[in-house]
């Protein structure tokens, strides 16, 4: 179960949304499409284009030889330590094939859209049907798009429970804006918000559900509407990964010369930990993304050097406070801010 | 014999504790019921069979209970309607009742020994407490249910009871904290399990708190705690003096 919390205008989050859909196409996988907000419809007209192998390795590699061009052979002179450290790679550097690249200023083509078998479920068109499941106190919205998960899940036999089906496939859930207002649920406009456990409990039986058959799922939530800060702590602990997107539209951290080269942060808040002891945990937890005219790309975050002689005493403060909030990543592993202030 | 254990993690994931405990009472022989509340049973079975103990096997010889809330909540929502003689131990989710009665029966009627068995003392391990709450019951109830618990467990049938709940330093999250607060002074034994205060490292993951509590039997006894670092691996977690890890050694 993946959460992710929106940015701020939801542009980004909702990219990274058509993402794991799109994902979903190309690997052949159904999709189970939910939203409140824009008719699922929509959202799968607006699809990225899969790039293909050629196009794709060809534009890497026009990037990768202008790097190259760059570099230096001779050994360092001063920093003559650094030498023998492996040389950072901003993004994976073998490109190991895990998935498929997109291409977002092309829409997908709708032969291929066709190509796999999706249910959508568009709150409006649902309110008007009774629904027929105990609702146990929750929101008669989430209640509804539970049945029809399940209903999904066991008609298609993504249980397990058709023993006839030859081939077994994968099930995409995709639930844009979730417990936003337009789902009846006041937990994003109010501190004390009337009913404090529906999106709860609404993810602790959509893990169940997951848990059970072969599915995988996004939530995107606007996190930053959320004035409860408990029942945020909750949700974390019922998810199985927490992301959240940070855009730098309309921020001051635009102006920021540390982050001129991004469009907004990555914060990794928890990975998962499932059927292991341990979690795989990378490196670093600095992660930034950036649009590019194609390409949506998550790097790490690295400070441009600071060669500039007038950068005042509050900047670079600035630039050391947010560089410490950014090591202070992932939840599931520490997070420490006291301790080193010097 | 009849000691409560809490198990407790801030900023990180003490689930290692979970598998550990669960791993460690069926090697002795003790007859487990584990409420597992956050994740399903295959995450725990693999985990434990890493650790060289078969859940399967122990179910089906009847040592371990196994509840799998994940499971038990789909079957009370879209089963069937449930027949009258055995009502679902998660009941309270259906609002028609709004403590936790059925869960504890549940508990009750696992760990009571039946005449064939030959297990030593019961256990009751539950995994974790805080989505109890977050499933809309009551703090008050949560804790009279553990209080129930630990009179028919511990007092009655000698046995022990573990229970993992999360906490965070500056939670917002009264109810959860309430809980926490409530257990610890009841707890014989407290692991807290605490992610670094210095933030992230990849060779110490976090540092464990072990507080005997000596004053809950003594008057004037003083609680001993003591602090070491760990490491998970894939099998086995390593324990060190802080400062001495392998990595800095």
């Amino acid at each position: 179960l993946v959460f992710t919390e929106e940015d701020k205008y939801g542009f980004y989050s909702d990219l990274l949304f058509k993402y794991f859909l799109a994902e979903g196409v190309v690997c052949g996988h159904d999709l189970f499409v939910a939203s409140a907000d824009e008719h699922p419809d929509n959202i799968l007209k607006e699809l990225p284009a899969p790039l293909l192998d050629d196009t794709y390795r060809k534009e890497l590699g026009d990037e990768a030889a202008a790097v190259k061009s760059g570099d230096f052979q001779d050994s360092m002179k001063i920093a003559w330590r650094y030498q023998n450290l492996p040389k950072m790679e901003a993004s994976p550097s073998t490109y190991t094939k895990f998935g498929h690249y997109y291409d977002v200023s092309k829409k997908m083509s709708p032969e291929l859209c066709q190509s796999v078998k999706w249910h959508s479920f568009y709150l409006h068109e649902e309110l008007s049907l009774e629904p027929e499941m105990k609702t146990c106190n929750m929101n008669s919205g989430y209640a509804r798009l539970l049945q029809s998960i399940q209903r999904i899940i066991s008609q298609e036999g993504f249980d397990g429970s058709d023993p006839q089906k030859k081939q077994r496939n994968v099930l995409r859930i995709g639930i844009q804006s979730l417990a936003s207002i337009l789902w009846g649920d006041d937990v994003c406009c109010s501190d004390t918000p009337e009913d404090t456990h529906s999106l709860t409990k609404f993810l602790y039986v959509l893990r169940g559900l997951l848990r059970k058959s072969l599915s995988a799922c996004i939530i995107t939530v606007p996190a930053h509407l959320i004035q409860n800060k408990a029942i945020m702590e909750r949700v974390t602990n019922l998810s199985d990964m927490v992301v959240g997107l940070e855009s730098f539209i309309g921020s001051e951290r635009e102006t920021n010369p540390l982050y001129k080269d991004y469009h907004g942060l990555v914060h990794v808040h928890q990975i998962p930990r499932l059927n292991s002891l341990i979690c795989d945990v990378s490196d670093t937890k600095d992660l930034a993304f950036r649009l590019k005219r194609k390409l949506f790309t998550i790097e790490r975050l690295h400070l441009p050097p600071d060669l500039s002689d007038t950068v005042s005493r509050a900047s670079k403060q600035d630039l050391a406070g947010s560089a410490k909030l950014l090591s202070s990543g992932c939840g599931a592993m520490a997070i420490g801010k006291k301790h080193l202030d010097f | 014999q009849g000691k409560f254990t809490l198990l407790r993690d801030t900023r990180t994931d003490g689930s290692f504790l979970v598998h550990h405990f669960l791993s460690f009472y069926l090697r002795a022989g003790c007859k487990v019921c584990f409420v597992a509340l956050l994740q399903s049973f295959s995450h725990y079975n693999i985990v434990a069979q890493k650790l060289g103990v078969s859940l399967a096997a122990a179910k089906e010889r009847g040592q371990l209970v196994f509840l799998e809330g994940l499971k038990s909540c789909l079957d009370l929502l879209f089963g069937e309607e449930e027949q009258p003689g055995q009502p679902s131990p998660l009941q309270f989710l259906s609002g028609s009742t709004s403590d936790l009665r059925a869960l504890f029966d549940f508990v009750r009627v696992s760990l009571t020994p039946a005449d064939g068995d030959s297990w030593k003392g019961p256990v009751l391990l539950v995994d974790d407490l805080s989505v109890l709450l977050s499933l809309g019951a009551a703090p008050v109830a949560v804790l009279d249910f553990i209080h129930y618990c630990r009179v028919s467990v511990c007092c009655q049938l000698k046995g022990n009871v573990v229970v993992l709940v999360h906490s965070n330093e500056d939670s917002e999250d009264e109810e959860n904290e309430l809980v926490v607060n409530s257990l610890c002074h009841h707890s014989d034994l407290i692991l807290w399990a605490e992610g670094l205060a210095t933030g992230f490292c990849k060779d110490v993951h976090g540092q464990i708190k072990i507080i005997k509590r000596l004053s809950l039997r003594q008057a004037a006894e003083p609680d001993l705690v003591q602090i070491y670092q760990y490491k998970i691996q894939d099998r086995n977690v390593t324990f060190f003096a802080r400062g001495l890890s392998a990595a800095v050694l």
